[in-house]
């Protein structure tokens, strides 16, 4: 057991598999000799060698494609994209290639690729550094998003992500990189994909999150709890395909549900959520769903990020108000 | 395995020597080199390729380049009587095709864009199923052989960094095996042509990348699509080897592609190849040539045909004879007609297969939708 940060559960789910499959490859910007802007691939192209870790050309196109390629051809690459506002031309690839190669084929050719992104606000980042625009993936046909929240469900779902035979977009949310540590065990053992994480019951109000605001709703929680409202939390954890059942049968218990996401709101994959308890969950549904998320705004620059992110308080409100009802 | 090794070491960046040298001293100059052996008349120039020298080869290469247009022809047909859905045609490009495929090796991956039906044919894909695929039917993808090969390529150019991603598998795993990559003179208008072939010269990977110059991108002409004298050149900004062919010569074609697999094979990195050829047809059946390019122009091409240069040469050789062309024919028109019937028994899938391959296992939230769709679109769980 070692205490550590969730970009170190990356580190360390990346080190593991690649020493138990000399298949996996690793590359992207700066993630080789310089080990990652973050530090997210340090030490392993020394550990692996330039060959399976390495830098590539400043070439977003590239690094989807090339991963779509290797994946074709029985490697397992995991390609690292910076940050999310440079995905964006990878799109393409991943539409038209990654989500489809399998199903054009019959099965003949597979792509089990992770292209592994950085995203989300709260760091005081430049411009194009703080979007959450994970719902534009959500809507592809084909492939899985993933994104954890802590270092135990980076650790896991990252080596499920490597293992999985078809393509798996794999959020890293930055604002909790560092935020704090947890004691794993470097085990191998991977957490299942296509499922919600039940991270606090409660019979009062279903919270539901992802990524980096799991942290806020968690604390939303705990507040709640303290004037006597027992939220429970569930983290989607893979937001494509979704797992609503899960969340259906948490809120037949509470009958209220209040959906957090950084994102903008519309078309968020909150509203996929909510439609979703409007279809399947209408008669549990004691109060109308709330939203809590970012604006249908450009994310603005650093100093005003504080007031797009979602924050407790306005979690806390939300939840009050679906009480009231 | 030591040079290998040393390629994907970290590069150093230059001294701050390069700042120090005459004033205006040129610090690169380049040159394109045109290849042809068979004129547009079927001459020869010059000296005749070893492989040339064997009749049987080249009457292979014209008996492929004849069935492909054979193909090609029925295919615009059943197009035209309802019974396949929109065709690109390959009409003209045929030695383009030929050439790949007879260069390269079975355990060697083509990646295609759309045009390259006679590559494929010679690397095993059957008729039947091109015709599939653009009958609507994915299974036409699902190649018996080759199962390697990447299927049809339609948006332009997005193939071309796939190709980098399989030369690099190859070469970590050190076979001996190459990527061709097919593309258009308008896919190299594209940033993904362009990061592609960056990509393959900084490795050094095994690939070749063949640019078919049709000169239309459908109704864009080759000299709207670039100001570049050639598109080979494109190459010498990634730093590779770059060439033009006739890429209506099936003899030169052969010999350069043989060439730069060959480079490949054997480790020396990538080639681009321009070969210069025509789309003598519409861009697709639902394209009408005529709107954007002159009757003239297409009747000067036409005199550039690939299989007639081909054919005057084995004539005049005395290798081929109007009977030899009238077996042809006919064997190329049963087969073509095989396939045709193949391809119309063919059922459509049923619905629920649109589910089968779209993740190895179908995650449990989709599986509603399958039955929904098994069952005609009923949405009652």
């Amino acid at each position: 057991m070692t205490e550590v940060t969730l970009l170190d559960a990356v580190n360390l789910a990346l080190a593991r598999e690649m020493s138990a499959d000399p298949a996996v490859v690793v590359f992207g910007e700066d993630v080789g000799r310089n080990g990652g802007v973050f530090r997210a691939t340090a030490g392993l192209q020394e550990r692996f060698g330039a060959e399976r870790v390495f830098d590539t050309p400043l070439s977003e196109t590239l690094i989807a494609g090339m991963a779509i390629g290797m994946a074709a051809e029985g490697l397992k690459p995991v390609a690292e994209i910076q940050f999310l506002g440079f995905v964006y031309s990878t799109i393409d690839q991943i539409v038209n290639h990654a989500g489809r190669l399998r199903n054009r084929t019959r099965g003949r050719l597979g792509c089990p690729m992770v292209m592994r992104v950085p995203f989300g606000g709260g760091i005081h980042a430049p411009e194009h550094h703080s979007e959450s625009t994970e719902a534009i993936f959500a809507h592809i046909p084909g492939i899985r998003v993933v994104i954890p929240s802590s270092p135990h469900r980076a650790y896991g779902l990252l080596l499920a992500a490597i293992r999985n035979p078809d393509p798996v977009i794999f959020l890293e949310p930055k604002r909790i990189y560092r935020l704090f540590k947890q004691e794993i065990e470097d085990n191998g053992e991977e957490l299942p994909l296509d499922t919600c994480f039940l991270l606090r019951e409660g019979s009062d109000v279903t919270l539901v999150s992802w990524g980096a605001m799991i942290h806020e709703t968690r604390i939303a929680a705990e507040r709640l709890s303290d004037s006597g409202i027992e939220a429970e939390v569930i983290d989607l954890a893979t937001i494509k395909p979704l797992d609503m059942k899960t969340i259906l049968t948490s809120v037949e218990k509470t009958g209220r549900c209040v959906i957090v996401h950084e994102a903008a709101r519309t078309c968020g994959v909150g509203a996929e959520v909510a439609a979703g308890l409007a279809e399947s969950g209408l008669m549990s549904l004691m109060a109308p769903v709330e939203r809590v998320t970012g604006y249908d705004t450009v994310m603005p620059l650093y100093q005003l990020e504080k007031q797009y992110l979602p924050g407790v308080d306005r979690i806390v409100a939300a939840a009050h108000r679906t009480l009231e009802s | 395995m030591a040079k290998q090794t040393a390629r994907t070491s970290i590069p150093n960046c230059p001294s701050v020597s390069v700042l120090q040298g005459a004033t205006q001293a040129p610090v690169a100059r380049f040159e394109i080199h045109y290849h042809q052996v068979l004129d547009p008349k079927g001459q020869i120039l010059g000296p005749i390729p070893e492989f040339a020298k064997n009749s049987e080869t080249l009457i292979g290469f014209y008996r492929n380049m004849f069935k492909t247009r054979a193909f090609d022809t029925k295919a615009i047909a059943l197009q035209r009587r309802g019974q396949l859905g929109t065709y690109a045609s390959c009409l003209g490009q045929e030695a383009v095709g030929t050439a790949i495929g007879s260069c390269m090796r079975k355990e060697d991956v083509l990646l295609p864009a759309y045009r390259e039906y006679a590559a494929q044919f010679l690397r095993g894909v059957r008729m039947q199923d091109i015709l599939l695929y653009w009958g609507g039917n994915e299974t036409g993808m699902n190649f018996e052989i080759p199962r390697r090969d990447f299927p049809i390529c339609i948006p332009i150019a997005s193939q071309a960094p796939h190709a980098v991603g399989v030369g690099y598998a190859i070469r970590l795993r050190r076979e001996q095996r190459v990527a061709v990559c097919v593309l258009g003179d308008g896919g190299t208008s594209k940033g993904d042509f362009y990061e592609a072939i960056n990509a393959a010269g900084v490795w050094d990977l095994p690939i070749v990348f063949v640019v078919a110059n049709n000169q239309w991108a459908i109704s864009m002409p080759r000299n709207a699509q670039s100001r570049a004298e050639t598109l080979a050149q494109k190459a010498i900004a990634a730093g590779i080897a770059g060439e033009q062919v006739d890429g209506n010569d099936v003899i030169a074609l052969y010999e350069r592609i043989e060439k730069a697999l060959i480079k490949a094979r054997n480790g020396h990195g990538p080639t681009l190849i321009e070969a210069l050829t025509y789309r003598l047809s519409d861009h697709t059946t639902a394209d009408d040539a005529s709107r954007y390019r002159s009757e003239s122009e297409v009747a000067q091409w036409w005199r550039a045909d690939p299989l007639v240069r081909l054919r005057r040469y084995l004539s005049n050789q005395g290798n081929w004879s109007e009977k030899a062309e009238k077996e042809l024919e006919f064997e190329s028109q049963q087969e073509v007609e095989r396939a045709v019937r193949e391809y119309l028994d063919i059922p459509a899938q049923p619905a629920g297969s649109m589910f089968d391959h779209l993740y190895a296992s179908l995650p449990e939230s989709l599986e509603w939708q399958r039955r929904s769709a098994i069952q005609g679109g009923r949405q009652d769980d």
